[in-house]
């Protein structure tokens, strides 16, 4: 890709140099605790699901035993694998037992481990095969199908209702979109377990269950077997559930997973330490399950200014980089996320726009940048926000952006309507059609006002990421450095679930998902 | 033609030619028939003369439309009679002035978005210190203690809040409108307000970007804030309303 802006390599060296060693310090602790999510994680992988008689997923069922009689600490695994060769059950089986009362958690007899650990590394090699499994069937079909342009056109329906959902995405995808994502239930992220079952009822959105996940894939591919296209679907590995529905997503191929480092931190007031130990295992199962993530900084952008705080959104993509690696995750699988969102009215806001988009572009030329469409100040206006959005398409086709999330021109208004899509789809189609390769023709000015905004976003990101490496990135966060946030360390949501691992502690699937991921395509810089 | 305020027409380019643009989709593929559908709908909605001006397949059997007309109905302007906030907007140094002079102690809001509405752009832009387009939040007035509880906040919760603090106001932020679970929401913390016996202790203030200042009222509160509301709006109103009734208990 071609340099546009004469950065200072050393400065992004500096900042991606710094933002590892800010990494490095989280994960001087993270791999010393687990969480109640993570065990569930690891109880679905391994085949738990349904509920008992009482609605409660069986993973929440056990979990909680095992926490309740204080021995969640050396993971649901070894229990689980005691329990399977002590009574020669399925893990599902073990589970129901559980639930049943047939089985109480005190009469799982502690074995030594070689009597329990080649069962639970075969439980899970098998559990892994099938996601690769499903990981290849994704790159055959996405092999067959005719290749999809770039940026690839991504829309999000919102009913409440999954066969509702099922019905707009499929329309969506007919209509050209490449990319759907179905809102979760705005109530979905504070819920500590995963809903079970399909869903018929949600507010700005639809539960994430993994059964409303296999309805929907089954639309996308439906939709994409009538256009010979391969149509990708997204939800969100978020909240307090954050690892399990990774799982459900590497199951039921989901393609990209929203999985922010800090989202859940800054914008659902989640536990600090739960939210940057769930992230971890939950992005190892992304990367293993060959799923884009999409980081949220764009969601900074809504709450802070975008023209004075636009260097915070390079910083946290440099963190999210230098994390996701850290689980796994290979530069192509990072949807770094970004906004257009400086406020119209500002005069020569477009430029401003250039070199913030051109800036990340050259940033993290190997990831599939994320771009956000305007909502801050979007109003009811709906001929203007019409426009804004072909000033947002026309920035991401000038800057080689790859994932546009289209511009809906009722934003502010109320969740897309089937029309609105369509017309957000025009909208692109004409832009990036008629503006194709004016980017690969256009150089910017030396020293003009890109080139220095550019610098400075750089610079003030760089120093930015320095204090942070210097107080460390919690404090950062206690002080409000992302989004005009605070957030203490031992507040927010989730903080019960967090556990210190005992000696002993077992999860297979971490030393088999980061040894497998060593040998995927990609790069792991 | 003179204008008649009693019967009043959407205008065009010619008073009283009616002319209205909609846009619609149908739950049928699009063609001869579909368009025909359209125009039948537009003449049932009122606009004279259809022309169906575009017509596009969505795709799984839906088609949209964009039709212009000559909306028949009329409507009696001269009739209208809306409720207004009866107070001047002042600015973020008159507003702590006036706290100063007139209460002479700290004002207390308390704010979240209610339910399980998790959308804080409305309530930030009010209450946090940085506040929206270029006005301060109520957090930076000195004169005002104001608390943003956040997102996902149960109406038991916010009133509880409330008591503790001993408000004077109350601020609920609304965004996610779908199937109006708003208006549930809205409805039940008023319900709750009442059935504590706060009503008349503190100022219930909605806001949303589909809240007008009439259905806050409709629904029980003092007043409601839509769109394009600056925090010093809110605050010239709790303010002006607390001097009004701490002079209405004097006399």
């Amino acid at each position: 890709m071609e340099q546009k802006l004469n950065l200072d390599q050393q400065k992004v060296d500096l900042a991606r140099a710094t933002a590892a060693k800010i990494a490095e310090k989280l994960h001087s602790w993270i791999g010393d605790y687990t969480t109640t999510t993570t065990e569930r994680a690891a109880a679905r992988l391994l085949g738990i699901d349904g509920v008992d008689h009482e609605s409660v997923p069986l993973p929440n069922v056990m979990v909680d035993k095992l926490q309740k009689e204080g021995i969640l600490d050396r993971g649901l695994v070894p229990w689980l694998s005691m329990a399977v060769v002590a009574r020669n059950q399925s893990p599902q089986g073990i589970a129901e037992s559980l639930a049943s009362g047939k089985l109480q958690v005190s009469e799982i007899t502690a074995l030594p481990e070689d009597k329990w650990m080649v069962v639970a590394d075969s439980l899970a090699e098998e559990a892994a095969a099938k996601i690769r499994a499903t990981r290849t069937k994704r790159e055959e079909m996405k092999k067959k199908a005719n290749p999809c342009g770039k940026p690839m056109l991504y829309v999000i329906v919102a009913t409440g209702d999954v066969y509702e959902d099922a019905v707009q995405a499929k329309a969506a995808a007919l209509q050209g979109a490449d990319i759907v994502a179905v809102i979760r239930h705005t109530g979905q992220s504070l819920l500590d377990y995963v809903p079970y079952g399909p869903t018929a009822e949600g507010f700005g959105g639809t539960y994430a269950t993994q059964e409303n996940f296999r309805i929907v894939r089954k639309a996308l591919d439906e939709a994409g077997e009538e256009t010979g296209r391969y149509i990708q679907l997204v939800n969100y590995a978020s909240g307090l559930c954050m690892p399990e529905i990774s799982v459900m997503g590497a199951i039921e191929r989901l393609d990209m997973m929203l999985n922010d480092a800090m989202y859940g931190i800054l914008f659902r007031d989640i536990n600090m330490k739960r939210t940057f130990i769930d992230q971890h295992f939950s992005r190892m199962i992304n990367a293993y399950a060959g799923i884009i993530i999409n980081t949220g900084e764009d969601n900074y952008l809504t709450t802070a200014d975008a023209f004075e705080q636009g260097h915070t959104v390079l910083a946290s993509q440099f963190i999210n980089e230098q994390l996701g690696l850290r689980s796994g995750l290979k530069e192509e699988q990072m949807g770094l996320g970004h906004a257009f969102e400086i406020d119209p009215s500002m005069e020569d806001g477009l430029m401003l726009e250039i070199a913030q988009a051109q800036l990340c572009r050259e940033l993290f030329p190997r990831s599939p940048l994320k771009y956000m469409p305007p909502t801050k100040h979007v109003t009811g206006d709906i001929f203007k926000t019409y426009l804004v959005n072909g000033m947002f398409n026309f920035v991401s086709i000038l800057t080689g952006q790859e994932i546009q999330l289209l511009g809906m021109l009722t934003e502010a208004i109320h969740t897309p309507f089937i029309s609105d899509r369509y017309l957000s789809i025009a909208n692109a189609h004409y832009i990036f059609n008629n503006a194709k390769g004016l980017g690969a023709d256009i150089m910017f000015k030396e020293g003009g006002r890109i080139q220095q905004r550019a610098e400075k976003l750089l610079n003030e990101a760089c120093d930015m990421l320095q204090d942070i490496e210097k107080i460390g990135l919690e404090t950062a966060m206690e002080k409000g450095y992302f989004a005009d946030i605070n957030r203490s360390i031992d507040g927010g949501k989730g903080s019960s679930g967090v556990l210190k691992k005992a000696p002993g502690y077992y999860n297979p699937f971490i030393k088999i998902f980061m040894n497998g991921l060593a040998d995927m395509e990609g790069r792991l810089s | 033609m003179s204008k008649d305020l009693s019967r009043i027409k959407a205008y065009g380019d010619t008073l009283n030619d009616g002319a209205t643009q909609v846009s619609f989709t149908l739950p049928v593929p699009a063609g001869d028939e579909a368009r025909e559908a359209a125009r039948q709908m537009a003449l049932k909605m009122g606009l004279e003369e259809p022309s169906i001006t575009f017509m596009a397949d969505l795709g799984a059997g839906f088609s949209f439309f964009v039709v212009y007309g000559k909306c028949k109905h009329t409507v009696d302007y001269s009739a209208i009679k809306i409720p207004k906030k009866q107070q001047e907007i002042l600015s973020y140094y008159e507003i702590n002035d006036l706290i100063k002079k007139e209460l002479g102690r700290k004002v207390v809001v308390v704010a979240a978005c209610t339910g399980s509405d998790a959308h804080t752009v409305g309530i930030d832009a009010i209450i946090n210190m940085k506040g929206y387009m270029g006005e301060y939040g109520l957090e930076r007035y000195p004169e005002i203690e104001a608390y943003n509880l956040g997102s996902q906040v149960p109406n038991a919760d916010l009133l509880a809040k409330a008591v503790e603090l001993n408000a004077d106001a109350v601020l609920v932020s609304q965004v996610v409108t779908q199937k109006n679970i708003h208006l549930e929401n809205l409805t039940e913390l008023v319900e709750l307000a009442e059935a504590e016996g706060l009503r008349d202790k503190v100022l219930l203030i909605c806001g949303g970007p589909r809240i007008s200042h009439e259905l806050a009222i409709e629904l029980g509160y003092e007043a409601g804030f839509g769109p394009g509301t600056l925090p010093n709006h809110v605050g010239s109103y709790i303010v002006a309303e607390l001097v009004r009734r701490k002079k209405t208990e004097k006399s």
